[in-house]
């Protein structure tokens, strides 16, 4: 793919466009379609995208292995970590009600929203992981 | 109108015997991941369709009175596509290996040669 | 429902790829816009990019067989099928507003959810608070999925010799 000019000036183009609609999609979950999940899958699918036109070692350096890998779990840690703070809080596990002292719903709030980071960072984590795997084996 | 009340689950059912058939039919292991893939699909489709309601809108709240869809289903499908890609890659990872240690990834030549071993 | 009878894998996987768009906008009709979201970037996207990257690992030619072997799948197929859909009179019909599915919890998700949560997006509220320890599951079972890709094909490549190192 690195000698073909256009794919290359295209991908340049849209990478900061997927990145930033993943953004939107992540934090704009609660108000319209999109969520933790679909934002990871987009943010994983653009960095895929700059592996596959400018090849794995580029990508490698943008984004080393050792990050996602440490993104893999911080995900999972974060949204686990929400739980316990709500039973540290004196809730229950998973209970976001007690985020906010004065208002439940703006402890709802705030709970989905870490959640919700949660889920994105281990699914945008474990895409690139996953297609890592796969293309550093070929070689 | 009760017989085009059904159509839905007999499209999925179409859909779903094709990815059965060609799970049990095909002996190369990637044609068998796809056919897993697209009966995994089917079942989506099913439940998505149950959660519509006739004249309802996506379940997100809007001030006016409207019929909104059931939102249960939708959540329950979008998380298990999600965990479906990441099986499916974990499934495509075991055929690799599987490649690496026999050279083919046809079902029969891979029994074929465990014969041979343990002759 | 060519991808049955191609022998060309790579052709498959493409058809696959379509398929999942085309079930995505579909989901779109059935007011699934979230699924429909994620089966598109999913589905359509990322899933095929693995199965190319596998196929690029493995071979993109699959062996043709005989007609006899497929005889006893196709029966066994089409008899699975019949039942499904002898089973299909006993459910109700589609778009219904009277469905069982509509009257259990989903009611009270659909009533209170703008009330106690405070957020529009109904499918994101059941998500990830009152579905919160399902959501947990799935999210370690996909950390539990990269480890396992990572675990089978992760490291560098063994110096291969064939079906030496089958163990």
């Amino acid at each position: 793919m690195k000698h073909y000019t256009i794919p290359r000036v295209v991908t340049k183009l849209l990478l900061p466009l997927i990145l930033l609609f993943a953004l939107y999609v992540q934090f704009h979950g609660d108000y319209g379609p999109g969520g933790g999940f679909q934002a990871g899958v987009i943010f994983g699918a653009g960095f895929i995208l700059y592996a596959l036109i400018y090849g794995l070692d580029k990508a490698r350096r943008l984004m080393p292995p050792q990050v996602l890998r440490v993104g893999v779990s911080l995900g999972v840690l974060i949204y686990a970590g929400v739980g316990l703070l709500g039973l540290l809080l004196g809730g229950q596990y998973l209970d976001y009600n007690v985020l906010d002292s004065h208002d439940p719903a703006h402890g709802q709030h705030l709970g989905i929203l870490l959640v919700e980071l949660g889920v994105g960072i281990t699914v945008s984590s474990v895409m690139v992981t996953i297609f890592y795997a796969f293309a550093g084996r070929g070689r | 109108m009760q017989i085009l009340g059904h159509f839905n689950y007999w499209i999925f059912i179409i859909l779903m015997m094709c990815g059965f058939y060609m799970v049990i039919a095909s002996d190369n292991l990637i044609k068998k991941l796809v056919g897993l893939g697209i009966f995994q699909t089917s079942v989506f489709i099913l439940y998505i369709s149950m959660g519509k309601i006739t004249g309802g809108t996506a379940p997100i709240v809007i001030d006016k009175a409207v019929v909104y869809s059931n939102p249960l289903p939708h959540v329950l499908i979008l998380t298990a596509i999600v965990v479906g890609v990441a099986t499916t890659s974990l499934g495509l990872a075991l055929v690799v290996r599987i490649q690496e240690a026999y050279g083919t990834i046809e079902a029969d030549e891979i029994l074929a040669q465990d014969r041979d071993d343990s002759l | 429902m060519a991808a049955i009878r191609l022998r060309d894998l790579f052709a498959v996987v493409m058809l696959f790829g379509i398929y999942s768009f085309v079930s995505a906008s579909l989901f779109v009709v059935l007011d699934a816009v979230d699924v429909a979201f994620t089966e598109a970037s999913v589905g359509a996207g990322v899933s095929t990019v693995f199965m190319l990257g596998a196929l690029a690992l493995t071979t993109s030619k699959e062996k043709p067989k005989s007609a006899r072997k497929t005889l006893l799948p196709l029966l066994a197929v089409t008899i699975t099928g019949l039942a499904l859909v002898y089973g299909t009179w006993d459910i109700p019909a589609y778009g219904d507003p009277a469905n069982p599915i509509h009257h259990h919890v989903v009611q009270r998700f659909i009533e209170d959810s703008p009330r106690e949560i405070g957020i529009p997006n109904i499918v994101t509220s059941v998500l990830a608070s009152y579905r919160g320890y399902d959501t947990l599951g799935e999210t370690t079972v996909v950390f539990t999925a990269a480890i396992g890709v990572l675990l089978l094909i992760g490291g560098a490549r063994r110096p291969s010799s064939g079906r030496d190192n089958a163990g």
